[in-house]
């Protein structure tokens, strides 16, 4: 579904950012990727929504593979992939369901479809009566909550999450966590991004770390009987 | 399409100042074209009168016989550049003379003016080419003395008319240009203004076509507007030329709607260029 073959990527200023990542995301995983600030995780969730494009090897993306896509491709690609940030992306000036509306209007959704979708949506991370509120109105873990709505509703088949809970207090980071690992449960796989290592030790799921752009542990590559992995401590 | 109308609304709404001053600008140098094409207009229409008075005069010598001046003319006549030929007669060169040249009319006399062929070209056989090309055939009838048609005034004219199309096409092409990049410059603050909106819109799939079509409607929209502003400005100008200082010929509604339809042109290509630098840069 996301399988990185033998990426490279390397920028003309700072230089390789990325060496040999290998690895490939089942339907419904849920997958951390962990290491120190500057290891690439974000720039490995830029390849997987194809913002960047390898330097060498190939990505591909239900099938689509990064090399020959077309920007009309990637954009096709992105309303089945749903994008989560730190910093919410949210638009200031409209509420939360014009928030999430605004990614059915932009793709071409039939007008009558989209508010039922909005609320259907709003009401499965925990918002439906915050709907008419705007971005400023609400916490960081509820503006969390609506960007992560607006990333649901074209039901993607991947979701994928850079630190969605780096600027968010222990609770409300919970809350969010929770919500994803529901989201998971219903078949959407996820790709997450995050240094939050507590996060990570307290599930079961896969974890790839990275150090200096490239991958230095896989769990699922891992022999079953290895210790958790040699996690890290952050630099940071 | 309806979104992305609504959107180009919201943007003309939240920065009216910086529309109104788009629109003005664009106005502006449309203006600049309009008083320049109004300016070649209007030369043209004279040198269309100046030119239909381009003739070509055979001087016939002294005690040819009609009959020869007669079979001559319908020679002359039959050329498929000439729209007439007559005759004037030194009786009648001499009253013609009198009239057109009163200061001199005692120095004239009996005899004293030979008779002519007078030719007339069709239009668009005007051009010194052709009137020369007529006058050499003229000439080659033994009885005709000597061919008059002017040829440095013919030339002169006609490198007038040359050099003002030139120059109206330059300066429109510069003004024209002067127009794409400042409506550009007034769309890109818009696309800037919005950065945030055009990257959301594509991380949730929207296309390039559809992040573009809100500003490409802006662009024409202002455009138009544009256009308009600067027809109304032309045309006032336009009339108080005709009342204070000399009659003039205004556009017809094909050039005027030309002249918008170029507004909203430079403000879709304005706009093209810069949503199209942005989204080459995300």
């Amino acid at each position: 579904m996301i399988r990185f073959q033998g990426v490279g990527k390397e920028y003309p200023r700072t230089g390789i950012a990325l060496s040999h990542i290998t690895f490939h995301v089942r339907k419904g995983e849920f997958a951390f990727l962990t290491g120190p600030s500057g290891s690439g995780k974000s720039t490995i969730l830029k390849l997987a929504y194809m913002e960047e494009k390898p330097s060498h090897g190939d990505v591909r993306v239900s099938g689509l593979s990064a090399r020959g896509a077309s920007r009309r491709e990637i954009a096709k690609l992105r309303r089945k992939l749903g994008i989560v940030f730190q910093d919410f992306r949210l638009l200031e000036d409209r509420s939360a369901e014009a928030n999430v509306a605004f990614a059915l209007e932009v793709t071409d959704t039939p007008k009558a479809a989209i508010q039922p979708k909005v609320h259907r949506v709003l009401a499965q991370v925990g918002l439906a009566s915050k709907a008419t509120s705007f971005p400023r109105e609400l916490s960081g873990g509820e503006q969390q909550r609506v960007a992560i709505a607006r990333a649901l509703v074209n039901d993607p088949f991947v979701l994928i999450a850079d630190e969605p809970t780096g600027n968010l207090d222990d609770r409300a980071t919970r809350g969010i966590f929770q919500l994803l690992r529901d989201i998971n449960a219903t078949g959407t796989a996820v790709l997450m991004a995050t240094h939050d290592l507590d996060l990570v030790r307290r599930t079961d799921h896969r974890v790839i770390e990275l150090n200096h752009g490239r991958i230095v542990y896989d769990s699922a590559e891992a022999p079953a009987d290895a210790p958790a992995g040699p996690i890290q401590g952050d630099t940071e | 399409m309806r979104l992305a109308t609504r959107e180009a609304l919201t943007g003309f709404r939240k920065s009216p100042l910086l529309s109104v001053l788009g629109i003005v600008t664009i106005a502006f140098s449309l203006f600049a074209f309009g008083l320049f094409a109004l300016v070649a207009l209007n030369i043209r229409s004279a040198l269309r009168t100046v030119e239909e008075r381009v003739e070509i005069r055979a001087f016939v010598a002294d005690g040819t016989s009609p009959e020869a001046i007669a079979t001559a003319m319908g020679d002359i006549g039959s050329f498929p550049e000439v729209l007439r030929v007559t005759y004037v007669s030194p009786e009648e060169a001499l009253v013609r003379a009198k009239r057109e040249l009163r200061e001199f009319s005692d120095v004239f006399e009996s005899g004293f003016l030979p008779g002519s062929m007078d030719i007339r070209l069709r239009p668009g056989f005007r051009d010194p080419t052709t009137v020369k090309a007529v006058a050499e055939r003229a000439s080659t009838y033994e009885f005709v003395d000597d061919v008059r048609y002017g040829q440095e005034w013919v030339e002169k004219l006609y490198r007038l008319r040359t050099l003002a199309t030139f120059a109206g096409l330059a300066l429109g092409a510069a003004f024209a240009l002067v127009a794409v990049i400042i409506i550009g410059a007034t769309i890109r603050t818009a696309v800037l203004a919005r950065s945030r909106e055009i990257a959301i819109m594509r991380l949730v799939g929207a296309t390039d076509g559809f992040v573009r079509m809100p500003f490409l409607i802006d662009g024409f929209v202002k455009g138009v507007l544009g256009g308009l502003l600067a027809l109304a400005m032309t045309w006032f100008a336009s009339e108080t030329i005709s009342r204070h200082m000399i009659r003039t010929e205004f556009f017809d509604a094909r050039i005027a709607a030309l002249g918008v339809l170029a507004g909203a042109l430079i403000g879709l290509l304005g706009s093209l260029f810069s949503v199209g630098r942005h989204l080459k840069e995300v």
